[in-house]
């Protein structure tokens, strides 16, 4: 750090040419170099980075994988056969593609649990959260449309039931959803519009988002565990935190380490459990699709069943179940106001007081027992005998999952009440490592 | 807490559905070459006149041992040639009319269905004369497949009243060498579902040998890197 940090010489050579022309160095320096991030992140704050990874591992396999890949009805099912079996090294590049989507996921939900611990939603990074979760949602679509390109059972009655919500919107609902499929039934035409989207719109739009994303979070610098502004407490000479310390080269290398073993992971999944169990590839999969024989069982992936649940815990209002789509919708859409509904004077869970950590955790389980319930058909646990009132005869998964959304929601809705009168512990002036 | 004593509470009334079929596991190994180049000869002779594998090449089965010559010799019987797919040349239309439904494609069938769900399936067929072909099946029940393989199995009937399979007429095989046949078929079915899984697996053990030394290098430079934060 002592060496150059006060060196204003120019740059020479091939760089000072560049420099004269494009803001190369100054870039380097403003987001790497001298970009100070708070020197006591812990393991929560390996996600980020990991993400991006993913991302760009999505787009690359995507990219040789559409090389084969046939975007027609007839052809489609074939097409993923061919590369898993004909194309050299094809079925590395497809499980690299199918896991990858899987842990974007499971890295999503890490990041963003990491962001409700330690309140990086709070002022000044509300609009830093604001485009983490409209990230999310595009990612959702994206694997939505991605989901249906392999062609096979899974994929069309997915899509299909997935499709089918919009149709529960009162009075345009049927026509919009026969103008998203493009057809009566999902068919070729909508696997066409589903590629088109799956391959640009949302990969375009989603680098987008990322990039703002990561200008605003270095515009208003990296939260940390401990919730302090490192910016507050600056070295009085050079004007740097005295709590940051340069992102390239510790938190490179250290993100290093944390990829290393997120590799780790990954590897095991793709050469020994491709199908993670039937999580990551359904067996019915392996089916292709055909319109005229339905499932008896149909659930999304794993990481839409939280909210799959909630959908399904809903009970039909006047035979519209439109209610349900609404809630799921509600579900998502939720993590936006999540800025403004935190009254709590502090921003990390380490100086919340009770109240929070016990709202958090009845959350993250009721995440849990959702995302479980979505996987399983609603008849699992029976029903209640019919001689109990109220109950009699009502599916126990479906009662679970209507208690389990009541504390989904109630965790944002009551946020501005046990917030308020959470007391808190008194925030040190200097991060604690 | 309330919650949870009434979820103990209303244990007592659950009903767990009966549609859970007992399968057999299936003691099949795909190291063993032996194993699925019987189970190869199987599948050509007895399941690719109905049923096609049309992902499946024909040369891929050098891969389990066999040569370019005698998969030409003892294995392609339609006039095909060694690259190609194993297709059968029963019009879809027809199939339907006469079983019912349509032999499905069993390229991948031993990853929608599973190993010990094929295996208990080919073991499962009993003699039901109220079915149109005169066979059912105690793991796909009413299935249109007739059993094929009768003449080396014999034949089974179902005991109503234990709804147990039991012995009816004798085949070529007994049932220890019958049942050796099917974990030959399945074991290749297994193998034929994505034949590269092998390679897969062997290859992982090395990728992942890597990165643990590349774990060891890069927790090591971040220490270095780290030593002056405090």
């Amino acid at each position: 750090m002592k060496k150059d940090s006060k060196k204003q010489n120019k740059s020479v050579g091939l760089v000072g040419w560049v420099d004269e022309r494009f803001p190369l160095s100054s870039f380097i320096k403003n987001h790497l170099t001298e970009y100070y991030a708070p020197k006591n992140f812990n393991f929560w704050y390996f996600f980020g980075a990991l993400a991006l990874f993913t991302f760009v591992m999505q787009i690359l396999t995507g990219i040789f994988l559409t090389m084969y890949y046939k975007p027609d009805a007839a052809q489609a099912f074939a097409s993923v056969e061919f590369i898993m079996r004909d194309v050299s090294f094809g079925w590395l590049i497809r499980y690299m593609h199918s896991t990858g989507a899987s842990l974007f996921f499971v890295v999503i939900y890490l990041h963003m649990f990491r962001g409700l611990m330690y309140g990086s939603y709070k002022k000044p990074r509300e609009l830093l959260w604001l485009f983490g979760v409209a990230i999310f949602l595009l990612l959702m679509a994206e694997s939505f449309f991605g989901y249906l390109l392999p062609w096979g059972q899974m994929s069309y009655w997915g899509a299909q039931v997935i499709v089918n919500l919009f149709a529960t919107i009162p009075f345009i609902g049927p026509d919009l959803a026969e103008w998203v499929r493009g057809d009566y039934l999902v068919s070729d035409a909508t696997l066409n519009r589903f590629f088109a989207f799956h391959v640009i719109a949302l990969p375009l739009a989603l680098a987008g988002l990322i990039m703002c994303h990561l200008v605003a979070l270095h515009e208003v610098g990296s939260n940390n565990p401990d919730g302090i502004e490192i910016k507050d407490t600056k070295d009085k000479k050079t004007g740097i935190p005295l709590d940051g310390i340069p992102f390239h080269p510790y938190y490179t290398v250290k993100d290093l380490t944390g990829l290393t073993v997120f590799l780790i992971v990954f590897a095991s999944i793709i050469f020994f459990a491709p199908e993670m169990g039937g999580y990551f590839l359904e067996a019915n999969n392996f089916v292709p699709a055909d319109p005229l024989v339905t499932p008896s069982h149909i659930a999304p992936t794993w990481y839409f069943t939280p909210f799959y649940s909630i959908l399904r815990a809903v009970p039909p209002i006047l035979g519209s179940q439109f209610p349900g789509v609404a809630a799921m919708g509600l579900s998502v859409l939720i993590f936006f106001f999540v800025p403004w509904l935190d009254k709590s004077k502090v921003r990390s869970i380490r100086y919340k007081g009770i109240l929070y950590k016990k709202w958090l955790t009845a959350f993250v389980i009721s995440f849990i027992v959702l995302g479980y319930l979505g996987t399983v058909p609603s008849n699992i646990w029976g029903q209640f005998s019919s001689i109990i009132p109220l109950l009699g005869g009502v599916d126990i998964a479906t009662f679970v999952a209507r208690i389990f959304t009541l504390i989904y929601f109630a965790f944002f809705i009551m946020m501005p009440i046990y917030s308020k009168k959470d007391v808190t512990k008194k925030v040190p002036k200097r991060v604690t490592m | 807490m309330r919650f949870f004593v009434i979820i103990f509470l209303f244990f007592s009334s659950l009903s767990f559905s009966a549609e859970n079929i007992e399968l057999s596991k299936a003691p099949i190994d795909l190291k063993d070459n032996q194993s699925l180049q019987r189970g190869a000869k199987t599948f050509v002779n007895y399941c690719l006149n109905c049923h096609s594998a049309k992902f499946m090449r024909y040369s891929n089965l050098q891969d389990i041992g066999l040569s370019a010559e005698t998969i030409k010799n003892d294995l392609l019987f339609t006039g095909n040639k060694i690259g190609d797919t194993m297709s059968v040349n029963m019009s879809m239309k027809d199939s339907k009319k006469w079983f019912g439904a349509s032999p499905p494609d069993l390229s991948v069938v031993a990853r929608s269905r599973g190993a010990d769900w094929i295996y208990s399936y080919m073991r499962g067929f009993y003699r039901d004369p109220a079915r149109p072909m005169g066979w059912n099946n105690t793991v796909y029940v009413n299935s249109a497949m007739p059993h094929i393989l009768w003449e080396l199995q014999g034949e089974q009937i179902l005991d109503p009243k234990t709804n147990k399979l039991e012995k009816f007429s004798s085949g070529k095989l007994n049932a220890k060498e019958y049942d050796a046949m099917i974990v030959d078929l399945t074991n290749y079915l297994v193998y034929m579902s994505e034949p590269d899984q092998l390679k897969r697996k062997k290859m992982g053990y090395y990728v992942i040998g890597f990165l643990l030394l590349l774990l060891f290098l890069t927790i090591n430079l971040k220490k270095e890197y780290w030593r002056d934060i405090k």
